[in-house]
């Protein structure tokens, strides 16, 4: 393969870094007056991005022709897709930032540039096929994010959440890498297609211990329990734009990385990685729907229950088909579309000076005071429950489908049973909405694009959602094939 | 009805009424909530004159390729037909019951009444599983909001009780249903009835429904959902909850646990009767001890509900029939007993019987109407109710006396509960000064229980009208459950017979 072709294949990737750089000088010549230019031309750059990404997913691209540097780097039709929900989740993420900081007084060119060099390591992390390009990916994803966690320099809890998420996150890039170094070791090779060889024929006790150091480190990037502790605190300290895209873009980019890691790498040996991603699976739903329940800030709650989505989807890999693949995808693109959702609403709630609020407690009444943003965040919560005819429960739906399919019955009845207990907090929102007396702080305007992206969410995962799941499970279905799997 | 999809529309019409309510003030809201529900009674009619009585068992289908993974497809039965028919008769009523009890959010209201319309067609007439599954679950959404902003002082409770109760009961149904399909190879409904699962795996998918129908149902000992969402609910949420949503548990069954996994359900029918025979008297026996007008008639309906089952797991065609009628009569009676408990209680603001007293002197039209539906709810014959409680009664009698002799109870209880209530309320001395002065009837509610003693009579008086549609689809049923049936305890001993000439010799001694 020469690298004229590897070039090509990675066109979106260097389409990325050059603007990205470019960008980053004409930042520093033209410092922050330039902020909303500079966000406006990543948004341009993504677009662009998303515009050479999405030919190959419709195509499904798959086969010897998505290998790029010699088996190092994949640009097939799974890494595609994930890298347009990635793509998308960035650019609403640039959409509603620079009102929020505006506001803030604190919007800052460097600030679409993070986002973008994320959004790189991201796309680099999910086209990985090689431990190396993995970690890089990985960690030039995750050193933009601490950066982005912290950026309300002013705000204690904002410096505060970049500290833990930086302290926490680098422990995390230790114990992976500690993983990958084993795996390495023990298998003699950083490619995946090379370890899947080298584990055909059993895992040794090196390989073990290597895979589950890998997915302990993953885990902590998806922030599946028992790796969630940093969740809540990072998602309520951080800027509510940044956190919007934590929750969206990089579950996204780790759980599609893990999937191949766990597909690709050690497909053969899906036994033993089953039971850890069981594990994890079904303590996240508990621990994000437990943990929920107390809570009285609206980003906290929404970060539990992220922890129990990821939870969800982790059935799907569970079930160690390319069936739970493809639903893990369908999934997730439900998922980056509830969690943006959600997240505008709570950019939405402001008092009437146009501050942020983030109580619980101030939503009281909000279905008399502000019906619209009411019954958007009613379909979302209902939605993000799993309960039909809302879109979110056609993620459960083929998620559990493939655990089913693949025998897994019994995880799929204490998956869902534990659902219940998350449907509660869930409730517990509405109940505050719609039941309770006006309490009559959010009364503030909210900005134009902050509703339209509310309002295509909400018809999204509406029941005219349905109308999508054919081109969705298509899409989808080819990108789960395009993973070389080894079974 | 020559390709018109009567069923799409009876499902469009309230949908988009529903939608434009949330738009609208009160008044207006009320208009098209009434138009939308009266157009779909209408539909409903043409519906039940174009239903071909001993044609094919699956009418007006339609089916659209709409979805991955599962179909749009709809279509009726007879037992589908009676209980649409059931759903579009109350809805005109419901919102003729809220129009000047709600005054708050009317819109809203109505909305959700709308959507519950919707669904509960979408229920009776999905014929692809997932479809069912999705109309029967989104059904919590507006009854949570009816209950939640709409309710009585206990009414979060209620709301949140009344959600995670039932959820808890279909998730599993799901996973069950997940388990039927990858393993029949098909959603659509009337294939899986025909489908033999193993046995073994019929006892789990069995358990699953039944942990969703018994709570919808609801059955003893799941039932505690039910009188803390009815007495909170407002009077329409109460007899829409009690007319059709708890159908919902029993047309599951006759849809799904009985044709899909016959073998199960008569392994399993001791279960149910037994929970049964418990309802029947212990709910009977709670409800007469009640003091509050709501909560009697919501235990009542656990112990009607009880007498459904026992008519199901009968195994027989009169089991089946009866438990049909006493569906569609309870859906009437119980709708309309709510009704009359709305009715004072939007005089006088009061659930409690001992505030009341008398009435029969002050309100002698109420009384009438009162005393007609508290009779059919008792089972008297010539009433809705008498025709379902003989036949499952009869029914259950020839498969096993014993259950037939607990759940006979029901009537002499039913009887002690019903006129214990009714004779504190509409007789005796008019002990309160208010209740005393509140005036009878007005045109609005006439207009509201009148159709409903009309329907009593009429299903009393000749109940063929509604036996005739379902009879062909329970035989399709019974004769599906013929092998799997178990033996009734009668043991009767077909005698020799005397030999003719035995006969006349015996004659001839004369």
């Amino acid at each position: 393969m020469d690298y004229s072709t590897s070039l090509a294949l990675i066109a979106p990737e260097i389409v990325l870094s050059v603007s990205g750089l470019v960008l980053l000088l004409v930042a520093a010549w033209a410092g922050d007056r330039s902020a909303r230019l500079i966000s406006i031309l990543t948004a341009v750059v993504l677009g662009a991005a998303f515009a050479l990404v999405a030919p190959s997913v419709c195509a499904g691209a798959s086969g010897p022709d998505t290998v790029a540097f010699g088996g190092q780097f994949r640009a097939d039709a799974f890494s595609g897709l994930a890298k347009l929900m990635i793509f998308a989740a960035a650019g609403t993420a640039l959409v509603v930032a620079p009102r929020f900081f505006e506001r803030a007084g604190a919007m800052r060119a460097e600030f679409p540039i993070l986002v973008l060099f994320a959004t790189l390591g991201m796309s680099i992390m999910v086209s990985a096929s090689d431990l190396i390009t993995l970690y890089i990916g990985l960690e030039l994803n995750s050193l933009s994010a601490y950066v982005l966690a912290a950026f309300l320099r002013d705000d204690e809890r904002s410096a505060e959440a970049g500290l833990k998420y930086f302290v926490l996150g680098g422990l995390a890039s230790g114990i992976l890498l500690f993983g990958l170094s084993l795996t390495y070791g023990f298998a003699g090779t950083t490619n995946f297609a090379g370890i899947a060889v080298a584990v055909s024929d059993g895992l040794s006790t090196g390989q073990l211990f290597g895979l589950t150091f890998v997915l302990a480190g993953l885990a902590f990037k998806i922030s599946a329990a028992p790796f969630h502790m940093w969740t809540p605190d990072v998602y309520e300290g951080a800027p509510t734009p940044v956190t919007m895209f934590f929750a969206s873009a990089p579950k996204v980019a780790a759980l599609a990385l893990l999937a191949r890691v766990a597909l690709e790498a050690f497909g053969s040996q899906s036994l033993a990685w089953q039971q850890i991603v069981i594990f994890a699976a079904l303590l996240s739903i508990v621990i994000g729907a437990l943990g929920a329940i107390g809570q009285q800030n609206v980003k906290r709650l929404l970060a539990y229950s992220s922890i129990n989505n990821v939870g969800f989807i982790l059935i799907g890999l569970a079930a160690g088909t390319l069936a739970g693949a493809s639903a893990m995808m369908v999934y997730l693109a439900i998922y980056v579309v509830m969690t943006i959702g959600s997240f505008v609403a709570v950019l939405l709630m402001r008092d009437a000076d146009g501050n942020q609020v983030e109580g619980i407690s101030d939503l009281a009444g909000l279905s008399t005071t502000r019906p619209a943003l009411a019954w958007a965040l009613m379909a979302l919560m209902f939605s993000l429950a799993g309960i039909p005819p809302l879109f979110g429960f056609w993620g459960k739906f083929v998620v559990f489908q493939a655990a089913v399919e693949a025998d897994l019955v019994a995880l799929a009845a204490i998956g869902i049973a534990a659902s219940v207990i998350g449907a509660f907090y869930y409730i517990k929102i509405v109940k505050v909405m719609f039941f309770d007396a006006p309490a009559g702080t959010v009364t503030g305007k909210g900005d134009t694009p902050h509703w339209a992206l509310l309002a295509i969410c909400a018809v999204l995962i509406s029941p005219l959602g349905y109308l999508l799941t054919g081109w969705l499970g298509n899409l989808a279905d080819m990108a789960a094939a395009s993973l070389a799997v080894a079974f | 009805m020559g390709g018109f999809p009567i069923l799409s529309v009876m499902l469009a019409v309230p949908l988009v009424g529903a939608i434009a309510c949330l738009f609208m003030d009160a008044k207006p809201a009320r208009m098209v909530a009434l138009l939308a529900t009266l157009i779909d009674l209408a539909l409903g009619i043409i519906l039940w004159a174009n239903y071909d009585i001993g044609g094919a068992q699956w009418q007006f289908t339609e089916r659209a390729n709409l979805f991955a993974g599962f179909e749009y497809a709809l279509g009726i039965d007879g037992i589908a037909l009676m209980l649409i028919m059931l759903s579009v008769f109350l809805m005109p009523i419901c919102i003729g019951a809220s129009w000047e009890a709600i005054t708050k959010r009317v819109g809203e209201y109505m909305a959700a009444f709308l959507l519950m319309e919707v669904l509960m067609i979408g229920v009776f007439a999905a014929q692809d599983i997932f479809l069912f599954y999705i109309f029967f679950e989104a059904g919590l959404i507006p009854m949570y909001l009816i209950i939640g902003v709409w309710g009585g002082q206990n009414r979060i409770y209620a709301a949140y009780k009344f959600f995670l109760y039932t959820l808890l009961g279909s998730v599993l149904m799901l996973i069950a249903m997940l388990w039927m399909v990858n393993e029949a190879g098909t959603t659509s409904i009337p294939v899986l009835m025909e489908y033999d699962f193993a046995p073994e795996a019929q006892t789990w998918l069995w358990l699953a429904f039944f942990a969703s129908f018994a709570v919808k149902m609801p059955m003893w000992p799941v039932h505690t959902w039910l009188p803390d969402a009815h007495v909170q609910a407002p009077t329409a949420g109460s007899v829409i909850l009690a007319g059709v949503l708890l159908k919902l548990g029993g047309y599951g069954f006759i849809r799904f646990s009985l044709p899909m996994f016959p073998d199960a359900s008569a392994e399993f029918g001791w279960l149910v009767w037994g929970l049964s025979m418990v309802a029947v008297v212990v709910t009977s026996l709670i409800a007469l001890v009640q003091a509050d007008m709501k909560k009697l008639i919501a235990y009542s309906s656990v112990a009607h509900m009880a007498i459904v089952t026992v008519g199901l797991f009968a195994f027989n065609v009169q089991g089946l029939e009866g438990a049909m009628m006493v569906m569609l009569g309870h859906g009437l009676v119980s709708g309309a007993l709510f009704l009359c408990v709305g009715i004072i209680y939007d005089r006088l603001h009061t659930r409690e019987i001992e505030r009341y007293g008398g009435l029969a002197i002050n309100m002698p039209a109420y009384a009438v109407l009162f005393m007609l539906f508290t009779m059919a709810s008792v089972g008297l014959p010539g009433t809705s109710n008498f025709v379902g409680e003989f036949l499952a009664l009869a029914g259950i009698y020839q498969a096993n006396s014993w259950v037939a002799f607990v759940c006979t109870t029901s009537i002499i209880l039913g009887a002690a509960y019903m006129l214990y209530l009714y004779r504190r309320i509409c007789f005796g001395e008019q002990k309160n000064a208010d209740a005393a002065a509140m005036p009878d009837l007005t045109v609005r509610e006439y207009l509201l229980l009148a159709p409903i003693a009309a329907a009593v009579l009429w299903m009393g008086i000749y109940p063929e009208s509604f036996l005739a549609p379902m009879r062909a689809d329970i035989e399709i049923l019974d004769s599906r459950l013929a092998a799997a049936a178990p033996e009734g305890d009668a043991r009767l001993a077909i005698g020799e017979g005397v030999p003719a000439e035995e006969e006349h010799s015996e004659g001839g001694a004369h």
